[in-house]
């Protein structure tokens, strides 16, 4: 399997922040990758990275085996989706579309054919005499996307293509990305901050925290078993549980964490396999398709529980806040957690 | 420039204070009005008023003296050479300082603007005596290296107020796109910037045009235009044509004002991005 | 779909300029200083050069006797500037840049202050430009246009008779310091083509700073029970002081140093820049021009560190 862009130990500081301390990873050719995180957490500065807006402080990139550095953009097989899609404002559709190809020296009339050929494949057809200004944000997002595309790159940067369109644009958006990365075959770096759409998209996605990696993984992997409290945290809700409490219902001092839809209320005698705590109710949500419970325990730890409203018959109505529940969940559920940053203080301490 | 769509609650101005605005603006134009009137007046020896005919001999009187011919033609060279100099240095400052930050940004970006800040005595004794310490005869060359240093500043503000409004990635774009730093200037750059450049290159020409303070010291025997107008106001015999001059200066110093307006005018959404 | 677009490999056309392009890329510290070179040069050798230069001449001896400049090192220049004579110069000049200012600002202020708040869409960009024509409009016509109004005869005197006013301006005319033998050789008409000229340089300012004065804040003081006079002194008054400063920043300064309006308008006496000049051309006395050049410099920067504390710069 040969990989599209590897980075090994880059660091890239600016002054004193470190927004980007040693990552490393692998992304092979073809795959559709997301680089997940919050804002500042380095994802960004990754993405620029690769496309050469930015050169590392330390370590080493490669793109399709090549060392990056020092290789200007405009030699990189590399094009980006700007997050502002960044159109020429002074050029039409058409010449937008067609720039790559012009400065590459494509003659006209053929370069025009391949724009126009772009913009059809985005459903922009007919479109090409019109400026930027004149069309809606979605549109301007296609017209950024077949100016990247029709240069052919071998890797397709995204930089939160979708984060200016309303909801259902956005994911119809979802939808074409991912059908023309599969029709191209073309690696899709895309950088988001938000999960839902980074696990609905991705075959892989890096999770970013504070200008490292907390996981790289598979997107059912990252949400059944993530690796940190963090990434726990960041890619949907969960309980996390440390301490006296965590040792006392795993019997190992590790923290570990409990999706609130894994756990459920129930009397009677608890099964070998199951752990039962008990706790107020202090709040209830209806969220429509779920109802969601905030329990305080015995312990003083308060816990997240949700509950499908898979009946038409509304089960939320049975429970009360002030209400003394027991809760209960399979072992396996719950997933141990290696937190990076007492990890790497105990490593540095060796 | 920016109108706010929305009259402001709807309230009204009192009369005193539209007389006072209204009033400040006739002031402003009044003397200007003056002149324009006193061009085509029929008299020829004084001041009077009110003007007792029309007339447009004046205009083929003063355009047959070449003393008048030969100021207008040294002005309008220097004001394009002093013009072309700015242009470049203020294009090549802007490009530095607009982005990047580095040690000594402040002190190079005040020293720009120093010389439209300080008296004109000054930068044009200092450069004056320069000039004479060099040993450099003053004329044409010293006008225009005195015009240049204080244009500089009027085409920086411009271009780097434009530069400052073009979405940086626009630049990144390109250059992801294939094109090198050359074909990215003079694809992108350029026709994002072509407005603000001619907007700056008007004013600078403008204010070359028409400056005296600094032009006195280092015009030795040279007359620009300013100069000869400034000569004539102890001529009371060649008021007509005087006037005729002083109008002719007054639109072309008043019209790139004009232009740059409406060159640089609803900023905002002109140079941008897909972002609202 | 894939093999309907050739794929493109970027070609390594490598002529002399995409090397070039491809160093400057690599060395961002090159590329700026490529850019920096030129303007650093101009302005550093010639103008700064210049400026140190005359700083210099201004230790230079003069010999009254000969009329000469020998390099001999000497404060005498700058102490001459304390005699009465020159302070008197300075005192005048002084005088008129601060009351020029103030009658500048209580002009602009109605003007400024109606473009701000009462106009909107055309009607504010109309005002705009009459604001913004004048300001550029040649200084030397300007300047030219008044001698012709206050002149025997000429505009002002005209309406001044018609309007019966004459025994008012005899009267101003009258008051030692302000008036003079008439108009154009008067106190009073220096000061109102000064005033007249740098106008437009107080009215951006401060509708620049007005203009900034967020609606709510007004309405927030109406809706504590303001009524619209202790609005305007309680809040718009003061939140335009630094668009006043700003403006005063270039009224005062541009006062300080113009010697063509003294020379043209105004009974006899030196400004600071008529005095320069004279010692410089007439008089040929390079190092004492030099030392006064020093006086508006000092005024000019103990007068922005006052206004600096009224927020002028956040204005500018």
């Amino acid at each position: 399997m040969t990989l599209a862009v590897q980075f090994t130990h880059v660091s890239r500081h600016f002054g004193e922040v470190m927004a980007v301390d040693r990552v490393s990873i692998d992304i092979k050719d073809g795959e559709f990758f997301s680089m997940l995180g919050p804002s500042g957490s380095g994802k960004t500065t990754c993405l620029r990275l690769i496309a050469g807006f930015e050169q590392p402080s330390a370590g080493s990139i490669r793109i399709h085996g090549e060392e990056a550095a020092g290789t200007p953009p405009y030699q990189r097989d590399v094009n980006t989706v700007f997050q502002d899609y960044a159109l020429f404002p002074h050029m039409n559709v058409r010449d937008n579309v067609a720039y790559g190809l012009k400065v590459k020296g494509v003659v006209k009339s053929e370069r025009l054919a391949r724009a126009e050929e772009a913009l059809s494949m985005v459903a922009l057809g007919g479109y090409g005499h019109r400026k930027p200004v004149q069309l809606s944000g979605g549109q301007r997002q296609r017209v950024a996307l077949a100016r990247a595309l029709v240069n052919r790159p071998r890797v397709l940067l995204l930089d939160e293509p979708l984060g200016a369109l309303d909801l259902k644009l956005r994911e119809q958006m979802q939808s074409e990305l991912k059908k023309l990365q599969r029709q191209l075959g073309i690696t899709f770096i895309f950088v988001t901050h938000d999960q839902t759409e980074a696990l609905s998209m991705s075959d892989r996605v890096a999770v970013f925290n504070k200008g490292r990696i907390e996981q790289v993984d598979t997107p059912r992997n990252l949400y059944m078993k993530p690796a940190t409290s963090f990434v726990a945290e960041f890619v949907g809700t969960s309980n996390v549980l440390r301490g006296e409490l965590a040792h006392q219902l795993s019997g190992n001092a590790r923290a570990f964490s409990i999706r609130p839809e894994h756990i459920r209320f129930a009397e009677g005698p608890v099964a070998s396999h199951e752990i039962e705590v008990s706790g107020l109710l202090y709040d209830i949500q209806y969220q429509g398709s779920a109802t969601r419970y905030e329990l305080k325990l015995d312990t003083g730890q308060t816990l997240s529980v949700s509950q499908a409203n898979t009946q038409w018959l509304d089960t939320s109505a049975q429970h009360q806040t002030g209400q003394r529940i027991c809760a209960r969940w399979a072992r396996e559920a719950m997933i141990p957690l290696h937190d990076v940053a007492t990890e790497s203080a105990a490593s540095e301490a060796h | 420039m920016r109108s706010k769509p929305v009259p402001k609650q709807g309230e009204h101005a009192s009369w005193g204070l539209k007389l006072a605005a209204w009033g400040g603006l006739v002031f402003l134009h009044f003397p200007i009005l003056i002149i324009f009137v006193y061009a085509f007046n029929t008299e020829d020896a004084a001041f009077s008023f009110p003007p007792q005919g029309f007339t447009l001999k004046w205009f083929s009187v003063a355009f047959a003296r070449p003393d008048v011919l030969e100021s207008i033609k040294l002005s309008l060279q220097i004001a394009c050479v002093a013009t072309l100099i700015a242009l470049v240095l203020g294009t090549l400052a802007s490009a530095a300082l607009y982005r990047r930050d580095f040690f000594g940004k402040d002190g190079i970006s005040l020293m720009l603007i120093l010389p439209i800040a300080l008296p004109g005595i000054i930068t044009g004794l200092a450069l004056l005596s320069a000039f004479k310490t060099l040993g450099i005869e003053p004329g044409m060359f010293t006008i225009i290296v005195g015009h240049a240093t204080f244009c500089v500043v009027i085409v920086y503000n411009n271009v780097i107020a434009r530069l400052r409004r073009t979405s940086h990635t626009l630049i990144e774009a390109s250059m992801d796109l294939g094109a090198d730093g050359w074909q990215t200037f003079r694809y992108i750059i350029m026709p994002n910037l072509g407005s603000a450049l001619l907007a700056g290159g008007m004013l600078a020409f403008a204010l070359s045009f028409d400056e005296i303070i600094v032009t006195t010291f280092t015009a030795g025997h040279e007359r620009t235009l300013p100069i000869w107008l400034l000569n004539q106001l102890s001529r009371p015999r060649d008021v007509p044509v005087t006037n005729v001059v002083a109008m002719l200066v007054m639109i072309v110093t008043m019209l790139p004002i004009l232009g740059a307006y409406y060159l640089t005018r609803g900023g905002e959404s002109a140079a941008g991005s897909g972002v609202k | 779909m894939s093999q309907t677009l050739a794929h493109y490999a970027p070609m390594h056309r490598q002529s002399p300029l995409r090397r070039f392009a491809n160093l400057l890329y690599r060395r961002p510290n090159l590329y700026l200083s490529l850019l920096l070179i030129p303007p650093l040069l101009w302005f550093g050798a010639i103008y700064l050069g210049s400026l140190l230069g005359l700083l210099w001449q201004g230790f230079y001896t003069f010999d009254d006797f000969s009329m000469a400049v020998t390099p001999d090192l000497t404060l005498a220049n700058f102490g001459a500037l304390f005699s009465p004579s020159n302070f008197d110069v300075i005192q005048r000049t002084l005088t008129m840049a601060i009351a020029v200012s103030i009658a500048s600002a209580i002009v602009a202020f109605p003007v400024a202050y109606y473009m701000a708040r009462y106009t909107t869409g055309k009607t504010k960009a109309f005002f705009y430009i009459a604001v913004m024509m004048p300001m550029w409009a040649s200084y030397i016509v300007k300047a030219y246009a008044w001698t012709l109004l206050l002149a025997k005869g000429g505009v002002a005197q005209w309406f001044v008779q018609h309007l019966g006013l004459a025994p008012v301006l005899q009267l101003i005319l009258g008051i030692p310091g302000v008036g003079g033998s008439t108009l154009s050789t008067s106190h009073l008409g220096r000061f109102m083509v000064f005033v007249y000229i740098w106008l437009p340089f107080m009215i951006l300012p401060i509708q620049a700073s007005l203009e900034r004065l967020p609606p709510s804040l007004l309405q927030a003081s109406a809706d504590l029970g303001a009524k619209p006079r202790q609005t305007f002194m309680q809040v718009i008054l003061p939140l335009s002081v630094p668009g006043i400063a700003a403006g005063s920043i270039f009224t005062f300064s541009l006062t300080l140093g113009d010697f063509i309006v003294p020379q043209l308008i105004g009974p006899p006496g030196y400004f600071i820049g008529s005095m320069v000049y004279a010692q410089q051309g007439a008089i040929g006395n390079m190092p004492m021009a030099a030392a006064f050049t020093l006086v508006p410099i000092v005024l000019i920067a103990i007068y922005l560190s006052i206004v600096k504390r009224l927020g002028a710069f956040d204005a500018l």
